[in-house]
């Protein structure tokens, strides 16, 4: 990825010195492996630090929101479809932002690469197709697409689809012919061992919000978790009000969610929260054909009344 | 000192019997990650755990606490009088619990336990508990104990510190609690006092040296409060967080919280829950007026507290133990060790 | 120690509304064990915790003054869950006070100094303790001139009017009551804002003088210039402050300003305190 790292700091350094943006939001090296930190820079110097590779596992349209300034972003696809939903709701303006289109070759999943060891991992680097991973002890070497991060293996707009400039030549498209398996195999589920499997990935939460705030689509000035008159949900632990909070969220984001797995990149008990949003992309796609961020003149299903809406699945 | 050898044959014998007397906590394997833990009857802790993703603070501060009840139902004599829930203050030992989490307690001690007030539930948990520690003999690469005062094989806040020496334990017995509960377990082949105060010499040295992270904190107690508060930097050291609760929630020396009152049909009770100066609704008064409304004033707050208000206040060093939790799991990667090398380095320009 | 989460059991014994928009009301507490009163011994300018069960808790300053026996008072605006909860409640009601708490405007070193009280809004309450407290024959004569500068946006939003309008008749105490405006054609007393009022009346700083203030942020922004005017030092401004609370006794660690709790190392700071601190309240 060492290509895209070295364009996107060419054309954030042109963009700045040419004063077209104010600042611009992309990723730095973190200060451990594996990760990569949001970064704003605001000279060509800062913009120096960006780099690109396969932990840009955030979605930097998080950062977008409310925000009044000229913007530069750097967006892969899923990215990219966040910032068509801001658009449309009216978080962010077209003409406010620049965005550096990066058409994305997937990321890796880090809790498939630490569970394949016992101690911490102390270094990270990759080539093309394959991840170099070390520890005290010793070393592996993994091809990428053994470690790919799960909502990277279903995804079909790994290319931006919306952009300014491009970092690199669009790339091919996946088929898949399967988008949905692990929302099948929990439909197929028994009531029962859906309960029990919602429980079991719930148990950890600690209720530190690290979903929603990474989350694009989570903008309310007041969440409805932290409203007080009425207030609606209890702050503990009561498994009630977790299972409220995710529930409710999940609902939040219904049509509008593009699987970007941020969620799931920030969450610190590796809870898998995209088995909430998934089950309703599925929905999405399957009763209205919808998947979310596509295209700035169309407004998501749950947004807009039409006649013709599908209405069978009302009993 | 006691110097105690412990076979790991007769480890599971000792620690089943000492369950006759303690409730057991210690790190547990869950999915991938390990949890410091209640240990089920038959289960023994993981000693061979590198870290925790949370920190042991919850076995004396559970997230969610209930404090007190009343009766909301007005044909009782005693409705809306408020009284202390029943707590189980009988003994406890957590086992395998690493130094700087030791520390830390002795750190949330000052918070909890004052000249004016004194927290019954945290104080009476506190003092049931004992602490059985394990020392790390490979430090991980998030590990900067060794910079906060204290280290992979600091004694400060246990009652029992052990050593792994593969096919054995050999345990260094601090105080009286620790003395009881090694004896709860049966564990009584004593070991030469010498000899062990030179062993647990080297492994210190061994594994000090193997700490591959250090921050500075020299500077931090000559600066102002204002000047650092006022530096320029906070906006873009700020700029990434989200504003979760992920670091306060893993720390195991951060100690804010929430009170809050919750009603089943009549019968009320106020629970104490973690709360987290992230959030924006942490210092937002009831007339909306907010002194922290911003991001970068509570990022600012957060390390300001940890890193200046905390020493100057207490003068016990810095409130971080360089366990490294937050490193690893802050979403965005905003590292307090970058921070706290920057505060420490910070010259305000003339 | 006593669980200091645990309040002492009150009762409402009258509510009286204390603003001609309803929007505050002062109510009297009974403590119903006669020892718990003792326990709460209290100093002009501390707060405690209202404590209603199933619902929550407030930090409310004490407008009840050390030498009146037998209860407590506490003036409470309308502007929250809790609040708008005892708002609602009645006479005979029974629920929690916890406290007293925070640290009290410095009596001792106060004594044989003269004292300027300037206060505006709602806030007046713990000064009200004060003033009482000061007036009180036990104590009026441990200090030397007592000046007070009051304002309210209107006659009817001024608080404990009677009282004011009878310590306005004393010789032992200047009172410069004020309001923002008002077409009521008898009002006596002054009209104008208080930083006005304080630059126009208050006596000028000596060592021997010292300012408390209390009010909202905007009043304290324009009195403080004021008061620096008339030659008020930092150490001789005294004021009391508010944050969000919960625990009030220091250790849920929200109030703070700098290392400073205002529950515990205040409510009340003098200005000398308060500029080496962040201004985070």
């Amino acid at each position: 990825m060492d290509s895209y790292t070295t364009k996107i700091r060419e054309l954030s350094a042109r963009l700045l010195k040419d004063e077209k943006v104010d600042f611009i939001i992309g990723f730095k090296q973190g200060t451990i492996p594996m990760a990569a930190s949001p970064h704003i820079a605001r000279t060509p110097e800062q913009a120096e630090q960006f780099i690109w590779d396969n932990n840009c596992r955030l979605n930097l349209a998080n950062y977008l929101t409310d925000r009044k300034e000229k913007i530069g972003i750097i967006a892969k696809g899923c990215d990219s479809r966040n910032i068509v939903t801001h658009i449309i709701e009216n978080k962010i303006k077209r003409e406010q932002i620049h965005i550096i289109g990066v058409p994305c070759q997937g990321m890796i999943d880090k809790t498939k690469t630490s569970s394949l060891f016992d101690e911490e991992i102390t270094e990270y680097s990759e080539t093309d197709d394959s991840i170099t991973l070390k520890t005290l002890s010793g070393e592996k070497n993994i091809p990428k697409n053994e470690v790919l991060n799960s909502n990277c293996t279903t995804c079909t707009h790994r290319n931006p689809v919306i952009y300014d400039e491009l970092v690199a030549d669009l790339v091919e498209e996946q088929i898949i012919d399967d988008l949905f398996p692990d929302v099948r195999r929990i439909e197929e589920m028994t009531a029962d061992e859906k309960w029990n499997h919602f429980e079991d990935l719930l148990k950890n939460c600690i209720r530190c919000y690290a979903c929603r705030n990474a989350c694009p689509l989570c903008y309310c000035p007041t969440c409805f978790v932290d409203e007080s008159g009425p207030q609606w949900v209890g702050k503990g632990q009561d498994t009630t009000d977790v299972r409220t909070f995710h529930y409710l969220r999940a609902y939040h984001c219904a049509g509008r969610c593009t699987d970007c797995g941020a969620c799931v990149e920030a969450c610190p008990m590796d809870i898998n929260v995209r088995d909430f949003t998934r089950k309703l992309n599925k929905d999405s796609l399957e009763i209205y054909g919808w998947e979310a961020g596509l295209d700035e003149t169309n407004r998501p299903p749950l947004d807009v009344y039409s006649p013709e809406d599908p209405n069978d699945f009302i009993k | 000192m006691k110097f105690i050898t412990i076979d790991k044959k007769d480890w599971a014998n000792g620690i089943e019997k000492s369950r006759g007397i303690y409730q057991l906590f210690g790190p547990v394997k869950d999915k991938n990650e390990f949890f410091i833990k209640h240990l089920e009857k038959d289960t023994l802790p993981a000693m061979e755990y590198d870290n925790s993703v949370m920190s042991a603070k919850s076995i004396i501060f559970p997230q969610t606490e209930k404090m007190l009840t009343a009766t909301l139902d007005e044909s009782q004599e005693d409705h809306h009088i408020m009284k202390k829930i029943e707590t189980d203050d009988t003994p406890r030992a957590v086992i395998g619990i690493r130094p700087y989490d030791a520390k830390a307690m002795k750190l949330l001690k000052l918070n909890f336990d004052t000249d004016d007030y004194r927290d019954p539930y945290w104080c009476d948990a506190y003092e049931a508990t004992t602490f059985v520690g394990l020392g790390i003999n490979k430090p991980g690469p998030f590990d900067f104990s060794t910079s906060t005062g204290t280290g992979p094989f600091c004694d400060d806040g246990l009652d029992v510190l052990l050593a792994d020496l593969d096919d054995k334990y050999l345990a260094k017995v601090l105080t009286d609690k620790g003395a009881a509960f090694v004896g709860a377990c049966g564990f009584d082949t004593v070991a030469d006092e010498k000899e062990s105060l030179a062993l647990f010499d080297i492994l210190r040295k061994e594994a000090e040296k193997n700490i591959a992270s250090h921050i500075e904190t020299d500077k931090l107690k000559e600066k102002t409060v204002l000047e650092l508060h006022e530096a320029p930097f906070w906006d873009d050291l700020s700029f990434s967080c989200i504003n979760c609760g992920t670091c306060t929630y893993v720390c195991p020396t951060c100690w804010c919280f929430d009170i809050q009152d919750e009603v089943k049909q009549k019968e009320s009770v106020r629970l104490r829950i973690w709360d987290t100066c992230m959030s924006p609704l942490f210092t937002r008064h009831a007339t909306g007026h907010n002194p922290r409304a911003s991001k970068t004033q509570r990022v600012r707050q957060r390390f300001m507290h940890k890193l200046k208000y905390f020493l100057d206040k207490y003068d016990q060093g810095i409130m971080c133990v360089g366990c490294g939790r937050c490193v690893k799991s802050c979403p965005v990667n905003i590292d307090i060790r970058e921070v706290c090398n920057i505060m420490n380095s910070y010259e305000k320009q003339a | 120690m006593e669980n200091p989460y645990l309040p002492y059991p009150v009762r409402i014994d009258d509510i009286e509304i204390a603003t001609e928009d309803k929007s505050l009301k002062t109510f009297k507490f009974v403590f119903l064990n006669k020892e718990d009163e003792e326990k709460f011994s209290y100093q002009a300018g501390q707060f405690a915790e209202l404590s209603i069960p199933g619902v929550g808790e407030i930090p409310i300053g004490i407008a009840s003054s050390p030498v009146e026996k037998g209860f407590v008072k506490f003036t409470v605006f309308r502007t929250g869950v809790v609040t708008s909860h005892l708002h609602n409640m009645k006479v005979g009601d029974i629920m929690g006070i916890r406290g007293p708490l925070g640290n009290w405007y410095p009596w001792d070193k106060l004594e044989n100094k003269n004292v300027v009280i300037i206060g505006g809004g709602f806030a007046f309450t713990t000064l009200r303790s004060s003033i009482i407290y000061m007036l009180d024959p036990a104590n009026r004569n441990k200090f030397k001139n007592i000046d007070v500068v009051y304002g309210a946006r209107s006659p009817g939003m001024l608080l404990y009017r009677e009282e004011l309008f009878e310590w306005e008749k004393r010789e032992d105490i200047n009172m410069h009551i004020t309001v923002d405006g008002t077409d009521d054609p008898n009002w006596k007393y002054h009209t104008g804002f208080v930083p006005t009022i304080v630059e126009q009346n208050a006596p000028k700083a000596d060592e021997d003088t010292y300012a408390i203030i209390c009010g909202p942020p905007i009043m304290i922004k324009f009195t403080q210039p004021a008061l620096t005017q008339l030659g008020y030092k930092e150490h001789q401004i005294i004021m009391s402050l508010e944050n969000r609370m919960k625990c009030g006794i220091g250790m849920c660690g929200r109030c703070n300003i700098g290392k400073e709790l205002v529950c515990k190392d205040g409510p009340v700071f003098t200005l000398e305190q308060i500029n080496q601190t962040p201004k985070e309240y």
